[in-house]
């Protein structure tokens, strides 16, 4: 079905924004009704409370409703050529049944958005993405015999992690979930359907993402929360999530880059390499958008470093700017959370060339408010090698029963 | 040197053999690849009815750079002049026509006021026309390069312009942006003058008298004449004598000429070119690929998208690039009797566009998919001056005919019989009988220029010259100084700076950026 016709069933001009297939499950278990809307759905922020949400993803599992994200089923002959010249990675290395974090550049090598790409099936793929992309896919298209659907409405997705996910999964039917792979997709008989099961997730964790004709949707759900009521399974919201992203080391889009196609200013855009994510860019491909810029950028150097930082003291540096000790602004902090289980106040920041380097002295300024009073504080900040939160059980399959 | 040392050029249009020619010279080897059976491109001598020949897109030579029909001696390898300096002659039905030779009027009736104002407005643009005309032998400068070429090159740009002097200049910047029909209703009474004047700045163009970039397409169109070029001139044998020429001085220069070749596509290894493959298969190994097809040609269908970046791709997709101009020829037993034109005048450029709103309406049908029920014309008869177009005694009559969209709404054979008639009634009125004079005619509309020669679009120009499409953004951003994004592939046609006409000096600067971006590698 096409967006119009998904656009006219669903009476758009009568309803803005929509409600998922699992509202029914999700409104009534949102204690707080706190939603905000996100893209064509209206999601939870928090359903009881974040700390507890949180604590659920990292010592049970919780199921967060991934419905809203944009997806797209790409098919035809030239699917994965398409792909190829699309993404900076080398999509032939993903194989049918497999998963790959990517992003796609424009011509100047600026990131235009990340996503996921799914190898459904040999020469079917669903690439994901945090922003709307059928305008820049469909164009990047021409030449190609491909053929894109934005799928957005017809997949039911949930994201269920945690520690305990893969005893759930089980308990739900799914028998040998254990030994999927991290990045690995099964199918699964469900309900007189099929469940597609992928170990790919947004936490850091053992998780898992779920993937269902939205018919099934409540099926699912209630499943899941029959057999993982003794699995500790929670609701969690967007707020609980993003305390996990920061943890996990995983940047989002609008949030810690801005979307290149929508950048006006040439300084707001960010390369692969100004965001760490070298390491899918493969120049042994002989074309992809944005690889001349980006061979260039390698051989003239980047404009910005992207640093995971460790901030002196327990307030967040929200927005913080980045100084080194003669009080030149060096850099930005896109995100930033205390981090319950490294114990540490986190930070991610798009650092200006050269600073950023392990032993810069570098300071946040922090602003914060108590009694309506606002304060100030410099917190001494450490550039952190790696992610903050890499559990071994996030890679290690089997996965264990906890 | 090995196979990899050979430049292969993709069409032996006239930009294509000047290009070869150029690197012939230089000492490199060089392999011309045409489809068509004989060179020149749009620019040939073909014979539409036996023993009738006409020049098949461009009919008059007045772009020709003085400086490479010198450099490539071009008198030497055959090229003559039947007649050069052709006046024109804007027919009016009732008669009372005007014969004008640059500014000065000859014949016919003009007010005093009129009469000074068409020396000031001819001697004006001529000195605009001569701003752009400095521009056409240099590299447009890169966007954004901050190389120092690229800001010497805007440097340049700005100084000739400034050059004009402040009230000139300002002139210049005013009219620049704004369309003929506005100028011309300020500075002139005749309608006849008027509907004349502003043909030559639509002539080719997707373009009306009201449309913006009539002014820029009009000065490309004279800056032929501060080029050191002798008018409107008709070379003897027809435009493809030029092209001959060409393809003698380059096979002179040791380049070879293959007609009959078609090239099916652009071979690649990795990101760089490897050479090209003929649509019978063979394949020819080259270091470097010139093309002179059209931009759209070149980089969608001969190269393929996919080996270019989405941005680039559609910036490609999207140059405006459909032709509206048709062309008619005829072969007529005796010469045309234009009434009360003396049969001297016949031979000169006869230009049918009464005034400005007569060229507007025959706009308006075209840009709604239907072909001018009242067609505008610029006439040339060569036979008058050059023998070997016809048999003794007969003649051939060339018209550029606007306008004929390129995508008629009516299917079929149906627009090009409408517009055939359309035309012959428009002649007929202004030159009584000619119709029973008619022994063979064809007319070509976009889409069979498009098919025939080979152009995307069947656009005059390869591609819509205006402000967002020219010098440094022609053929498109990013892609301006001849190399394309692929290492080793070059453009040299009138799609590229400085465009279309015929006039050589995209191939000759392609070819300078080809040698260019040897001794820098
Ligand atoms: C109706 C009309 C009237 C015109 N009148 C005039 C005029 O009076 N005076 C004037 O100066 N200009 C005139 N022009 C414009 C002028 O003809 C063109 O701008 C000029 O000829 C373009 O020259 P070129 O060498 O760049 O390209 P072209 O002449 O188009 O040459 C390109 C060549 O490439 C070849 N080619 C394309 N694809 C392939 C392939 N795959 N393999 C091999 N070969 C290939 C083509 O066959 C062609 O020979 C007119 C144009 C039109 C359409």
């Amino acid at each position: 079905m096409s967006i119009k016709d998904e656009m006219n069933r669903k009476e758009h001009f009568r309803k803005a924004v929509w409600e998922t297939p699992f509202h029914p499950r999700t409104s009534a278990l949102n204690s707080v009704n706190e939603w905000h809307r996100w893209k064509d759905y209206t999601t939870a922020d928090v359903f009881f409370d974040t700390a507890l949400e949180y604590a659920a993803i990292r010592n049970a599992c919780a199921v967060f409703d991934l419905t809203p994200m944009t997806k797209h089923l790409i098919t035809g002959p030239d699917a994965l050529a398409f792909l190829n010249r699309l993404v900076t990675r080398d999509v032939a290395k993903i194989k049918p049944g497999r998963v790959g974090y990517c992003v796609w550049c424009d011509d100047n090598g600026q990131v235009i958005d990340d996503g996921t790409v799914f190898h459904l099936r040999e020469g079917v793929f669903r690439l994901c993405s945090q922003e709307r992309q059928l305008d820049w896919l469909s164009r990047s298209a021409h030449g190609f015999d491909v053929k894109i659907v934005e799928d957005t409405h017809e997949v039911a997705a949930l994201a269920l992690q945690g520690p305990t996910s893969c005893a759930v999964l089980k308990a739900i039917g799914c028998a040998g979930a254990e030994m999927m792979k991290p990045f690995d997709i099964r199918y699964f008989p469900f309900a007189g359907s099929e469940l597609m099961v992928s170990r790919t997730g947004f936490t850091g964790d053992l998780g898992y993402e779920l993937w269902i004709d939205p018919p099934r949707a409540l099926e699912l759900w209630d499943a899941l929360f029959d057999k993982g009521e003794n699995h500790g399974i929670r609701p969690m919201g967007t707020h609980a999530l993003e305390v996990a992203r920061i943890e996990a080391g995983f940047i989002a889009a609008q949030v810690d880059f801005h979307c290149a196609n929508q950048a006006i200013m040439l300084d707001r855009s960010r390369s692969p390499f100004e965001l760490d994510l070298g390491r899918l860019v493969d120049f042994s491909k002989p074309n992809f958008n944005g690889r001349r810029a980006l061979l260039e950028e390698k051989k003239k150097g980047s404009r910005f470093r992207f640093v995971r930082l460790d901030v002196e003291g327990n307030k967040p540096a929200r927005s913080a700017y980045i100084y080194d000790k003669d009080k030149n602004v060096v850099g930005t902090v896109t995100s930033a959370e205390w981090s319950p289980s490294a114990k540490a106040n986190i930070a991610y920041a798009s650092m200006h060339m050269p600073w950023g380097r392990p032993d810069d002295e570098l300071w946040a300024e922090i602003y914060y408010q108590r009694e309506l009073k606002w304060s100030r504080v410099m917190a001494r900040c450490r550039v952190v090698e790696g992610v903050f939160w890499d559990p071994p059980r996030r890679r290690a399959t089997p996965a264990a029963d906890f | 040197m090995t196979d990899r040392d050979r430049i292969v050029v993709i069409g032996g249009g006239h930009n294509g053999l000047v290009c070869a020619a150029f690197l012939a010279r230089a000492g490199r080897e060089v392999i011309v690849l045409e489809a068509a059976a004989q060179v020149g491109g749009a620019a040939v001598t073909r014979e539409f009815t036996k023993g009738f020949r006409a020049s098949g897109c461009a009919h008059l030579s007045y772009l020709l750079d003085a400086g490479i029909a010198r450099d490539l001696k071009l008198a030497s390898h055959g090229l003559k002049w039947a007649r050069t300096g052709l006046k024109t002659v804007a027919l009016a039905s009732a008669g009372d026509h005007l014969v004008l030779d640059g500014g000065k009027l000859e014949s016919g009736t003009l007010s005093e006021s009129d009469r000074a104002a068409l020396a000031a407005y001819h001697a004006q643009m001529l000195r605009f026309a001569r701003v752009l005309a400095k521009q056409h032998n240099r590299q447009p400068p890169r966007l954004g390069g901050g190389g120092r070429s690229d800001f010497m090159g805007a440097a340049k740009l700005g100084l000739d312009i400034r050059l004009l002097g402040r009230d000139s200049m300002r002139e210049f910047l005013r009219i620049a942006g704004i369309n003929i029909y506005d100028v011309l209703e300020e500075k002139f009474e005749s309608p006849l003058l008027q509907g004349a004047l502003a043909l030559d700045a639509v002539l080719g163009a997707n373009l009306g008298p009201r449309s913006n970039n009539s002014i820029l397409a009009l000065l490309h169109r004279l800056s032929g004449q501060s080029n050191g070029n002798n008018g409107f001139s008709l070379p003897e044998g027809g435009m493809g004598a030029i092209g001959e020429a060409m393809a003698a001085a380059a096979r002179a220069a040791g380049a070879t000429i293959r007609t009959g070749s078609p090239v099916a596509r652009i071979t690649l290894e990795g990101d760089v070119v490897s050479g090209v493959e003929l649509e019978n298969g063979e394949k020819i190994a080259a270091r470097t690929v010139v093309s002179n097809a059209d931009p759209a040609r070149t980089l969608l269908s001969l190269l393929g998208a996919r080996h270019l970046e989405t941005g680039f791709v559609h910036r490609v997709r999207h140059i405006r690039m459909k032709g509206m101009a048709a062309k008619l020829h005829l072969a007529l037993d005796a010469l045309p009797a234009f009434a009360r034109l003396p049969a001297e005048l016949a031979g000169e450029r006869l230009l049918i566009s009464p005034d400005l709103v007569y060229l507007e309406h025959a706009f308006d049908h075209a840009k709604y998919g239907q072909c001018s029920p009242e067609p505008a014309l610029e006439i040339t008869i060569p036979s008058v001056h050059d023998k070997t177009l016809a048999p003794a005694g007969k003649h051939v009559l060339s018209a550029i005919v606007q306008y004929a969209p390129h995508d008629p709404r009516a299917s079929g054979d149906g627009p090009r019989r409408e517009l055939l008639e359309h035309t012959l009634g428009v002649l007929e009125r202004h030159a009584p009988g000619l119709r029973r004079q008619i022994v063979g005619s064809e007319l070509l509309l976009p889409a069979d220029i498009e098919r025939v020669f080979r152009i995307t679009g069947g656009h005059w120009h390869h591609g819509e010259l205006a402000l967002d499409q020219m010098m440094m953004v022609r053929p498109v951003p990013g892609a301006a100084q001849y190399a394309m994004p692929v290492t080793g592939l070059f453009l040299c046609g009138a799609g590229c700076h400085p465009g279309g006409g015929v006039m050589g000096a995209a191939g000759r600067n392609a070819a300078n950026a080809v040698l260019a971006t040897e001794r820098a590698a």
